[in-house]
């Protein structure tokens, strides 16, 4: 049984009312989305902004209400939960934001913010809580001494781990990853890609990550479902996807990141005009108005998202016609053997100096 | 490159004078030159200083709080040195700049026309009829759609990607020779970065202006730039042409840096991180500032700073254990 069973999942919003309170205009921020997530696994939500997948993960956690379709974890319907067994669940299902600056109350310190969960599902008996903040730190590679600071004398990277801490606090399945990385420079983003690759392995998370950044998800992800103005338009393995993208919109998405490779030989596809809004999605295919393939059929008639044996589904009505898409896919690229020397060497030493990088310097770095 | 670049900047400096009397050391020594229609990328992360140095080019660091000592020759003037109007004359006109927050940087009472020609009289004079031909030529060649309509609209009413078009359109307003786009697609979309990128080359090779593109990422710089400088706690740590950055870096911080992205063209288990903390830059350390997060760091590394050395011609690297082969034969 899949630990997560998502089934034509639909949130509007009311963007406008009427004097009567009718609504007038209505954002279709999800329209129809099915997924499924093996324990252990991580699912990514890929996407441009206003494609509804930081919705999708706020209505998987039922921090929001859908208006229609459903949610299954363990077997059970989510939607049916009255508020204890909801509190119950949000113990097997936690949520890691964007924004480590916003997500931790400045007025508590970590200890008080590690303590909370603890205390609010009766986890741990009192007298054992410090025992158990200390491990939690530790485990998210923090030293246990700093539970007693506050979250402005940490660096970006550090508060992401205390946010790791405390959704690891109530021992949960489930971890719901809204661009974790996004807010931070690339080389502290790389060390909570390891710790969140190293906590799976340990502790048999599964996680669903929210990203835009097709990289990050092709680090990390098991499966991945891209989203386009509130639908999926193809999900399937990450390595199939990424070996052969199927829908033009995953290869436009695909072939428009800048490869680190000077003269990388592909092309890029260049989408024409904007994106349009959910506030008024085109007819048909949503993706009509930017699609290099659209034929007649595309304005009118809906894909459907069709799986193939292997499970690798895609919604496009011309998906069997489509030309392959080696050009667009960047090509194999070994590091230079230098350079792979380099970085190997780079991160042996780094290790073997153990994990300096845990430590507290009393005056944040430089100021912004 | 070729005999007189269009501007080189030697030993640059700025710091910053806290109110409580602390004084940060933004940037530090840092050497540059571009010649005529070459991109050179400035690389770094949060609070490396390369923001700053592209401020101090434009001359729009605040005089009361900063400092900022150096040469900046840009087309035979010292930008340093020169009064308040010549720098008024010169930016917007020959020196333009893209700021990163599309969102921020227009002024939202104003349709994006008024802001266009306002730049475009300023520097240009003629009549308001022609500037604002003028007008609907740029947006034309930032490929917005029916210009004619669009110039008369507010900023709010734009996406983002259009907004960075306006941006661009008035950046180019009188044929700059120099561009300075600070993290012009960070904001955007991936489609949309795709299509801005393109943009940019494509002006390029149209007007063949100069341009500084300040990034952190290190794909953007591949895609579009001819020389790169990585910048470290305010110093420029590394300095070569693309190619050879990103085959064969000559300094252990780039090294990190290309170690830890993912990569959609190379599959790796376990990305390379850069243990520890950038330097607190009230005091910044005596020796290599990279010294305590490195680890082929030395004695001598923390003893004395190190110089930014030619390990081959045209690739400089601030480290005294470059050539880094060596290191790993």
């Amino acid at each position: 049984m899949a630990l997560l069973e998502v089934e034509n999942l639909v949130k509007h919003f009311v963007a406008e009312r009427s004097l009567l309170g009718r609504s007038k205009a209505v954002v279709k921020a999800v329209d129809g989305v099915s997924f499924t997530l093996e324990a252990g696994k991580t699912l990514a939500l890929v996407g441009e902004s206003g494609c509804g997948k930081s919705t999708v993960s706020r209505l998987v956690l039922r921090l929001i209400e859908p208006d229609a379709g459903s949610v299954r974890f363990e077997g059970r319907d989510l939607l049916a939960l009255d508020a204890n067994a909801l509190r119950a669940f949000r113990r097997r299902a936690q949520i890691i934001f964007q924004d480590p600056y916003a997500s931790l109350n400045p007025r508590m310190t970590v200890g008080q913010i590690l303590t909370e969960p603890l205390a609010l599902h009766d986890l741990v008996p009192s007298p054992r809580r410090h025992e158990r903040v200390a491990e939690l730190l530790r485990l998210v590679g923090l030293e246990p001494r700093l539970a007693r600071r506050y979250p402005h004398e940490f660096s970006g990277g550090q508060r992401q781990r205390i946010a790791i801490a405390r959704a690891l606090a109530v021992e949960p399945r489930l971890i719901i990853c809204d661009e974790p990385v996004s807010a931070l420079d690339v080389s502290i983003r790389s060390q909570i890609l390891n710790l969140l690759r190293e906590l799976q392995d340990r502790l048999d998370l599964a996680y669903i990550f929210v990203s835009h950044d097709l990289a990050v998800v092709k680090h990390i992800a098991d499966r991945v479902a891209v989203m386009n103005l509130g639908r999926i338009v193809e999900t399937a393995e990450a390595d199939a996807l990424f070996a052969a993208p199927r829908h033009p919109y995953s290869r436009a998405l695909l072939s428009a990141i800048p490869l680190p490779q000077p003269h990388a030989k592909r092309s890029t596809i260049l989408l024409k005009g904007e994106m349009p809004s959910a506030l008024n999605p085109p007819a048909g295919c949503r993706f009509h108005t930017r699609c290099p393939f659209v034929i007649d059929r595309c304005r009118s008639e809906v894909p459907q998202l069709l799986a193939d044996r292997s499970g690798h589904a895609t919604a496009c009505h011309r998906v069997a016609e489509l030309p392959p898409a080696d050009a667009i896919l960047p090509a194999p690229h070994a590091l230079s053997p230098a350079l792979a020397k380099l970085v190997a060497a780079f991160s042996r030493k780094a290790e073997g100096a153990g994990h300096a990088g845990v430590g507290m310097q009393d005056a944040p770095a430089t100021p912004k | 490159m070729s005999a007189a670049p269009l501007i080189k900047i030697e030993g640059l400096r700025v710091r910053f004078h806290g109110d409580d009397g602390r004084i940060t050391h933004a940037v530090d020594s840092v050497d540059l030159s571009v010649a005529n229609g070459a991109t050179l990328g400035l690389v770094g992360e949060s609070g490396c200083g390369k923001s700053v140095t592209s401020l101090a080019i434009m001359g729009l660091l605040p005089k009361q709080t900063s400092e900022v000592t150096g040469n900046i020759r840009f087309d035979g003037i010292d930008l340093l040195q020169t009064s308040d109007q010549t720098l008024r004359d010169l930016r917007g006109n020959r020196l333009a700049m893209i700021f990163q927050e599309p969102m921020t940087s227009l002024n939202p009472s104003f349709t994006i026309g008024d802001q266009i020609i306002e730049t475009v009289l300023r520097h240009r004079g003629g009549s308001r009829k022609s500037a604002r031909e003028r007008a609907i030529e740029l947006l034309r060649r930032v490929h917005i759609p029916s210009p004619e309509r669009r110039i008369d609209e507010y900023p709010h009413k734009l996406s983002g990607g259009m907004r960075q078009r306006v941006m661009i359109a008035m950046a180019l307003a009188c044929d700059p020779r120099l561009l300075i786009a600070d993290e012009p697609t960070t904001a955007l979309d991936v489609t949309l970065q795709a299509q801005i990128l393109e943009l940019m080359r494509e002006l390029k090779a149209a007007s063949g202006a100069a341009i500084i593109l300040i990034t952190h990422d290190l794909g953007v710089v591949a895609e579009v730039c001819d020389e790169v400088a990585v910048m470290y706690a305010g110093e420029i740590v590394e300095r070569a042409p693309v190619d050879e950055l990103f085959a064969s870096p000559q300094h252990p911080y780039t090294v990190g840096l290309l170690g830890s992205i993912p990569r959609l063209d190379h599959r790796t288990e376990q990305l390379a991180t850069i243990e520890g903390m950038v330097p607190n830059m009230a005091q910044p350390p005596a020796g290599c500032r990279f010294a305590a997060r490195c680890p082929f760091v030395l004695e001598a590394c923390t003893k004395a700073p190190p110089p930014l050395a030619e390990v081959s011609t045209s690739h400089l690297s601030r480290c005294i254990r470059a050539p880094l082969e060596q290191l790993v034969s």
